[in-house]
């Protein structure tokens, strides 16, 4: 039978000013292994400036049943966002 | 160990809840592929589902691994720097397209392990295509062209595919192959307008690759046996012989603008069906392929398997330095 | 590096630095195929994808060097011409890059040996008086710090992981350990050009080289090679057996249809 290295999850910022996004998974014995085979598998064409590797075993997820207690909540809050809010006419830089 | 909470996941996602749950649930599924919604890792979806698309996404991912070969045989002969280079990073490419689709299909709570044991004991497939020999350098030219411009066609559709890791894969591969194909059709324009032995070496390869290029679009839609329930379920977009009609009629004129001849008496432009007609694919090659009985089933196989056993020395060395220095290394296990 | 006020490239021969330049080219081609050799064969995916950068980048440096040795001869000779239409005798390789992969331990040991003497090579080459040699020194130094990385990484893995692996790249070392002479050996083309500044006094190197690889093998809890049979000759176009062969399948089809163009 063969070895299966851990799975880890990357995340890559694509530019500075820019937060990490998920990309992907690579598998490494270990984090510094990951990161070197996150940077060679995800960044052939200059897609990054900062990798992140975390074992995808410990990454906690919201399970999909708890996705409406989870998530509906902030669905009502309209004001949270600027459209919200009216704005007469002639108004700028607001 | 690996992929442990995407196995749970997945596992407390496929058992089998109450009926009027289950009913609930297959409803809910149902509404986001109406909706053209895409399905993520810990949604609920049908175990039918979750299973063609470990099958698919494996076969997708074990062609990038065993494509490989083929192509990489040319390597070490390129007859220039410039073309070593590019050959270099293609079939780089592909080791990364094949990891991420391996990345993709573990989202489904498989490990690659098991999915690349499948591959080496032959329980599960990659594309036929694979298992011809590249004889010649025009042959790195013709997989360029023709079965990378087939992959391009079938995967363009599989970018809005419904599960949503299979989906951003693809639009990452699609990114990245569009050189793939350019640079054999370059290739192959520079032999048939080179020497005479280039142009013949460059024709052979055409009248080789043309037939099985047009058998990876699958069986006829009559025969498919897991077309109409992709479509419904929006893993699929086309059927295989609409997208082997789209492929004819992008390629014939580029074999014109190749100098070259689609090796194909039948092949004619139909001007009522706004198609191009062409002749009867020899399935039973076909078949024989597919059953293990091509001309390099066995070597690409065995190369494979020995690849990863010879590598299996490294590995253990790999996890057995990860858990002296645990604390660079992973908690679980 | 030696440069002095007086250095200049005017005053050295344009065939000394193209003799120069192809001694550090076929260096990056000749270890490039051996690297591109493990393509489909490594011991994981991923390392498929780390071994074909490393290649990549070393026929990279390749296609530099071997171009600007055409230029300087003024024979016409382009880097393909050089690549494929010279005989064994005529490549200035070392004959560390030339020997075979082995099991991947010996070509981990090959890369830690060889990336780290790049590392020092192409640092101390940014300030050669030669734009040229200095401007790929400045590029491919970023490339090698890389490499010498990744030789690390798995000198120490493998040297402190298993048994068998342990026992592997011990051996992996000391069978290449003699090649490594050479490296540091100052032959009479670079001779004339370190005094004007142009190239790297290899002996210069070898104590930073040392004291860098003698760390890393000893982190991964192996023992430095003990010095002996110090191998010489690939400088001089004097190769191992193995080597025309490889230039054999390198350069076949090129050879096969002469003229052509690819």
């Amino acid at each position: 039978m063969s070895t299966g290295l851990p799975l880890w999850e990357v995340f890559i910022r694509g530019r500075r000013g820019l937060s990490h996004q998920h990309v992907g998974s690579v598998h490494a014995s270990d984090a510094e292994m990951a990161l070197r085979n996150a940077r060679d598998l995800y960044t052939r064409r200059g897609e990054g400036v900062s990798i992140w590797v975390v074992p995808a075993a410990s990454v906690c997820a919201s399970s999909p049943d708890e996705k409406e207690p989870f998530f509906d909540p902030a669905g009502d809050k309209v004001y949270r966002h600027p459209t919200f809010y009216r704005v007469p006419d002639g108004v700028k830089n607001l | 160990m690996t992929a442990q909470a995407r196995t749970q996941d997945a596992a407390a996602a496929v058992a089998e809840p109450e009926l009027s749950a289950q009913s609930e649930l297959q409803g809910r599924f149902d509404d986001l592929i109406g909706a053209d919604e895409r399905i993520e890792p810990r949604d609920w979806m049908p175990e039918a589902y979750r299973k063609t698309l470990v099958r698919q996404i494996a076969q997708h991912a074990h062609s990038e691994i065993i494509g490989m070969q083929p192509e990489g045989n040319w390597i070490t002969r390129a007859p220039s720097l410039r073309r070593k280079a590019i050959l270099l990073a293609k079939v780089q490419d592909e080791a990364g397209h094949g990891l991420y689709l391996y990345a993709a299909a573990e989202t489904l709570g498989v490990d690659r392990a098991d999915l690349l044991d499948a591959l080496h004991t032959g329980r599960q497939k990659y594309s036929s295509i694979f298992n011809y020999p590249t004889l010649t350098w025009a042959d790195i030219g013709a997989i360029g062209w023709l079965v990378d411009g087939a992959a391009i066609i079938n995967q363009i559709p599989l970018q809005r595919c419904s599960y949503g890791p299979y989906a951003r894969a693809m639009v990452r591969i699609c990114k990245e192959e569009s050189f793939h194909q350019r640079q054999g059709f370059e290739l192959l324009h520079d032999l048939a307008h080179g020497t005479p032995e280039q142009h013949a070496m460059a024709q052979d390869a055409l009248d080789r690759w043309w037939w099985p290029s047009l058998m990876m679009f699958g069986p006829p839609d009559a025969e498919s046996a897991h077309s109409a329930q992709s479509m419904a379920w929006r893993i699929k977009r086309h059927s295989n012989d609409e997208l082997r009609q789209r492929f004819v009629d992008i390629s014939v004129p580029q074999a014109e603008a190749l100098g070259l001849r689609i090796p194909d008496p039948d092949l004619r432009w139909n001007e009522e069906r706004g198609h191009h007609d062409f002749g009867v694919i020899d399935w039973t090659e076909f078949q024989e392929v597919l059953a293990g009985n091509g001309p390099c089933n066995r070597q690409r196989v065995a190369s494979r398997v020995q690849a990863h056993e010879d590598g299996e020395w490294v590995r253990e060395a790999a996890l057995a330095y990860a858990a002296k220095h645990s604390d660079k290394g992973v908690a679980a296990a | 590096m030696t440069a002095t006020t007086e250095a200049s490239t005017g005053s050295a021969s344009p065939a000394s630095v193209a003799q120069y330049a192809l001694q550090l080219g076929d260096d990056a081609l000749i270890l490039s195929h051996r690297l591109s050799e493990w393509c489909a064969h490594s011991p994981e995916l991923e390392e498929d994808v780390a071994l074909a950068n490393l290649a990549l980048d070393l026929l990279g440096q390749a296609r530099t060097l071997l171009t600007y040795a055409g230029s300087l001869e003024g024979a016409g000779r382009s880097e393909d011409d050089l690549a494929f239409l010279r005989t064994e005798r005529e490549f200035r390789n070392a004959l560390l890059v030339e020997q075979p992969n082995g099991d991947f331990a010996v070509t981990i040991a090959r890369q830690l040996y060889f990336a780290t003497y790049q590392s020092e090579l192409y640092a101390a080459l940014c300030d050669s008086t030669d734009p040229e040699l200095a401007a790929l020194a400045a590029k491919a130094v970023k490339e090698v710090a890389y490499h010498r990385d990744h030789a690390v990484q798995w000198t120490l893995r493998l040297g402190d992981g298993t048994a068998e692996s342990h026992r592997r790249m011990q051996a992996g070392l000391e069978q290449l350990w003699p090649y490594t002479a050479e490296l540091f050996f100052l032959d009479p083309v670079a001779t004339e050009l370190v005094q004007q500044g142009i190239a790297v006094d290899p002996r210069t190197l070898r104590p930073a080289w040392e004291a860098s690889v003698a760390g890393v093998i000893e982190a991964a809890t192996l023992t430095v090679p003990a010095d002996g049979w110090q191998p010489r000759g690939g400088r001089a176009g004097k190769h191992g057996e193995g080597f025309g062969l490889l230039l054999g399948e390198m350069q076949a089809l090129h050879r096969q249809y002469p003229g052509a163009s690819w």
